[in-house]
């Protein structure tokens, strides 16, 4: 089989097809990148679910050295001592309620912050002083009552700034990203619809326009596969370049809206990487190529009789 | 070389056969004409032999091979054996002669040596030595049917099948085309070819089957077109 013939072929078919073939490359975009931004929320749920900051429904954060001005009324005797940390986990994990205690001290909380908060110009005011430390806990039983129960136990206790109801903290966000998945599946489902149809189209149209040589390469006894070749190749070569288009989607999706705008607003949690977007777009490389070769092999089947 | 075995045709969706019960055989080498009115059966016979369509009875052999036991991955090997040639040559308009001869060996994966020495050959063979670099429509007819012929016949097949190839030239274009078709046949290539040119038929005296509404109403070596039952 001669490779050069072959190429020759693909690119006369996209060019005289131009409109189509950017139809066809827009729509396998859209349809690709959406459901890359599925995707990705998918890695990002269950990243939030495998972190433990998130398990944790209540956090109880100590005074520190400032709350004694920004807030006089919890932390009157500034900054929590060792003896009173101590005495507060231990009563914590002596708690029925208490499944499991995790301390943080103010250098892993700021470690934590400045992970989470990376490129945010705020990080380069923020000193590990000023970040509390806390005591980050996980409940047998994580129900409102339970939460309250927790919270009116320790909220005034000495060195207690604040306790924090984490899972009502986490929920919008956990919102957000069920809404972002669910609705970028639903674009993503009708877009890969109606790009197959494009491609099923496009493929028709590019037979049709080509029936000719088609002809003659049947009469003279070409194999199948070699005449078809030529199509298929079109339509990955459509779909790539779909793939491509929906890759630098995912990648705005991630440095834009998760780095510049989730990430700096909700600090304590994490944020899928630059990995998982990797990872995504490999994802999409075989749905593509699966999605944008087989509607063109489809649409063969009907329209080039062999 | 080819054989007919009590094959019927109807296609989808009529209520009369194209072909009805035909029984007959080509030996190597032979040179037949199929001639009968508009609507007889004639295409449909070569379209038979090409496995474009499938008899709904009976069975086609060619070359020894049944080709209802073919299967569809194998009917290119069938179609490398067999060269054709229509009424409307078709070629392609981009394409120069060389390119739309050369076409036919590359899509069958043939190597470029290979093609660099069958085609000038072939063009030679056909009379269009030197006019390899023209464009079909640069030629006349009957050289644009040469051009289809040395494209059928580039392969060297087994059977080359013409279908009125001389349909659309004047007669003595046809006579031409009759000598050069002649020629590959005396070379050994089996030549069955769909004809209304009575002159032709007349001229030549070969093998003649006639078609009548589907039926073969006659089969004679030397025969001539206006045969009188
Ligand atoms: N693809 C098809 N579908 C349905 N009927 C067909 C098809 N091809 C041919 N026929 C019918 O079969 C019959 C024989 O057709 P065929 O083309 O074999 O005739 P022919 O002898 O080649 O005629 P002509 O001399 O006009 O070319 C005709 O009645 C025609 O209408
Ligand atoms: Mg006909």
């Amino acid at each position: 089989m001669r490779a050069q013939f072959v190429f020759s072929e693909i690119f006369v078919g996209l060019r005289r097809n131009l409109t189509m073939t950017i139809a066809v490359v827009v729509s396998a975009a859209v349809a690709l990148g959406m459901l890359g931004v599925a995707l990705l929320m998918v890695f990002q749920t269950s990243q939030m679910k495998d972190f433990w900051y998130d398990k944790v429904e209540v956090s109880v954060f100590l005074c520190t050295k400032t709350d004694q001005t920004l807030h006089p009324t919890t932390c009157s005797g500034g900054q929590v001592t060792d003896t009173q940390m101590t005495a507060l986990q231990t009563d914590l994990t002596g708690n029925p309620l208490v499944q499991q205690v995790f301390p943080e001290t103010q250098a892993e909380a700021f470690a934590h912050y400045k992970d989470q908060a990376k490129g945010s110009p705020v990080t380069e005011y923020v000193t590990p002083d000023q970040i509390p430390a806390s005591l980050r806990v996980k409940l047998k039983n994580p129900s409102t009552e339970n939460i309250d129960a927790l919270r009116s136990t320790y909220q005034g206790q000495q060195g207690v700034e604040e306790v924090a109801d984490q899972k009502t903290i986490l929920k919008p966000l956990f919102k957000l990203f069920s809404g972002l998945t669910v609705s970028a599946s639903t674009v993503a489902v009708v877009m890969v619809g109606l790009a197959l149809m494009l491609i099923v189209n496009t493929v028709r149209l590019s037979a049709f326009s080509r029936r000719r040589e088609t002809g003659i390469m049947r009469l003279v006894g070409a194999s199948n596969f070699y005449i078809r070749l030529p199509f298929l190749m079109e339509g990955a070569v459509a779909g790539l370049g779909g793939v491509a288009v929906a890759a630098l989607g995912v990648a705005s999706f991630k440095f834009f809206l998760i780095d510049r705008v989730l990430a700096p607003s909700f600090t304590f949690t994490s944020f899928v990487g630059w990995d998982k977007v990797l990872l995504t777009v490999l994802i999409l490389v075989p749905v593509g190529l699966l999605m944008a070769v087989g509607a063109s092999a489809l649409s063969l089947r009907k329209y080039l009789k062999v | 070389m080819i054989r007919f075995d009590q094959v019927s045709k109807t296609y989808p969706n009529q209520n009369r056969p194209a072909l009805r019960d035909i029984s007959l055989e080509i030996e190597r080498g032979e040179f037949v004409f199929v001639i009968g009115s508009s609507g007889s059966g004639k295409s449909t016979f070569m379209r038979l032999i090409l496995r474009e369509e499938r008899p709904s009875t009976g069975r086609v052999y060619v070359a020894g091979k049944d080709l209802s036991k073919l299967s569809n991955w194998k009917i290119p090997q069938l179609r490398r054996q067999i060269g054709t040639v229509f009424q409307d040559f078709r070629l392609l308009p981009n394409k120069t002669v060389e390119q739309n001869v050369a076409f036919a060996l590359e899509v069958i994966g043939k190597s470029r040596p290979t093609i660099g020495k069958a085609v000038p050959e072939v063009l030679d063979l056909v009379g269009l030595g030197g006019k390899g670099g023209r464009f079909p429509n640069e030629l006349s007819g009957g050289e644009q049917q040469r051009v289809a012929i040395a494209r059928a016949f580039v392969n060297r097949p087994m059977v080359l099948i013409a279908d009125e190839p001389t349909g659309n030239l004047d007669p003595e274009t046809s006579v031409g085309i009759m000598k050069l078709l002649d020629r590959i046949n005396r070379a050994g290539t089996t030549v069955v070819m769909v004809t209304h040119d009575q002159a032709i038929v007349n001229q030549m005296r070969r093998r003649v089957l006639e078609l009548d509404g589907g039926n073969l109403v006659r089969d004679q070596s030397r025969g001539v077109y206006g045969y009188v039952r």
